[in-house]
């Protein structure tokens, strides 16, 4: 089997990209994408709202919401209720297992 | 060729209705759906129940998928002769295909008429799998290689599951759920369409030592009595190494000390610290000898006396 040597794009909070691209590669329109920054559920790179500029994350977010809308035919409102409530279920674990210790782990199997 | 049973994957009858297979549908999606479950193995439940709908909603593709006949789960079957018609030229091999492939591309094919079927342009499959990475390779970063089945089309239209292997950079500090794109990776288009893309999700693998929290590690240090009371240098593991610990005397049970920098890297120039949680650990069976020291340690110690301050005033 032939291996391919990859470039990969990470997808986080240091490299940019453009409404267009967040679009084209979640497969929700333009019109969605801005939908979902009303919402809230996406922000533009501050300081560059009018340039329609997005941190490559955005696409990860994006791509989730496409993904609910189509699984679960859920129109833009329940999309981004969806989101933005899950997006509190996340910080809420987060900082539900950073306060709990964990008893069983790092000890070693009796 | 695998069969699959997608009325029992959606626990529906063969005669199920419409709305019953809707009904279905729903319910597991919404149990499984990997975006809102918290089930472990959602992801691969979903894409079966995804499946399994994509082909029993829609009336073509379900009379297509009766028409194969009733087979056992997992039973690897050849498609019968009118199918096979539709893709002559590749019919002799049909073991790499998916069955769910295959349905689409037998009701599109009805609906277009196999010629135009063949001809036409058509985007290559976006899809997006999980890819374990450990604490080491986002300490330092990392190159990987994975190997996934890459559904390509052959000439008629007609997707096989092709295994590619990708060497992939994992970036220096990475973290859990992020994801990379391979951008034009994923399936192959046909006439014209671009190639999907491939998206992999890096799931970190719990490490035997350190918990995680954000940028931050924490290691758990077991000391021995002795250790914790008169102080010590103890070697603890680092990701960067192992580096030598100073135990201050009188080092109490859950004391955190903090090793600056030795954490995970973030995003720019951030770097986590390392937290060390110490805890006390006693021997389990001791000798004469031993036994005969801790009693000799116990009167000498008489004085110290943990419980007194702490239960001052009885049980109110």
């Amino acid at each position: 089997m032939t291996v391919q040597i990859t470039e990969t794009i990470w997808l986080n909070q240091d490299e940019v990209c453009s409404l267009q691209h967040v679009a084209a590669v979640s497969g929700l329109s333009e019109a969605d994408v801005m939908d979902l920054v009303e919402t809230g559920v996406l922000s533009p790179v501050s300081g560059q709202t009018g340039s329609g500029m997005f941190y490559s994350e955005c696409i990860v977010v994006a791509r989730k919401a496409r993904r609910l809308r189509d699984d679960f035919d859920l129109n833009a409102d329940g999309v981004a209720l969806v989101l933005n409530l899950l997006r509190r279920v996340d910080a809420l674990e987060s900082e539900l297992l950073a306060l709990r210790p964990d008893p069983k782990r790092n000890r070693p199997a009796k | 060729m695998k069969y699959v049973d997608y009325y029992k994957t959606l626990g529906v009858e063969r005669n199920a209705t419409e709305a019953d297979i809707k009904k279905a549908y729903r319910s597991l999606a919404h149990k499984y759906h990997p975006d809102v479950s918290k089930e472990p193995d959602a992801e691969s439940r979903f894409k079966e129940v995804a499946e399994a709908y994509a082909t029993l909603k829609d009336p073509e593709k379900r009379a297509a998928y009766d028409n194969l006949g009733q087979h056992r789960q997992g039973d690897d079957f050849v498609p019968p002769h009118q199918w096979q018609q539709h893709f002559h030229e590749s019919s002799e091999d049909f073991s790499d295909v998916d069955l769910s492939d295959l349905l689409k591309a037998f009701a599109e094919a009805q609906r277009e008429g196999a010629a135009h079927y063949a001809s036409r342009p058509r985007h290559g499959e976006t899809f997006e799998f999980t890819m374990p990475i450990t604490l080491e390779q986002i300490y330092e970063g990392a190159e990987t290689e994975i190997s996934v089945a890459v559904p390509d089309y052959d000439s008629q239209g007609l997707l096989h599951r092709v295994p590619k292997t990708f060497r992939i950079r994992i970036p220096r500090g990475a973290a859990d759920g992020q994801r990379l794109r391979l951008a034009g990776k994923g399936g192959q288009g046909m006439n014209g369409g671009p190639p999907g893309d491939l998206f992999v999700v890096m799931r970190l693998q719990p490490h035997k030592y350190f918990q995680v929290n954000g940028n931050d590690l924490t290691l758990e240090v077991p000391l021995a009595p002795w250790e914790a009371v008169l102080g010590a240098s103890v070697e603890i593991p680092t990701l960067g190494g192992p580096v030598a610990l100073t135990i201050p005397p009188g080092t109490v049970a859950g004391r955190k000390m903090r090793l600056a920098k030795r954490g995970l890297p973030g995003s720019g120039n951030v770097q986590g610290d390392l937290y060390a949680v110490i805890t006390i650990e006693v021997p389990t069976s001791v000798n004469e000898r031993e036994k005969a020291l801790y009693t000799e340690l116990a009167a000498a110690s008489s004085g110290f006396e943990p419980r007194r301050q702490r239960f001052a005033g009885g049980q109110s």
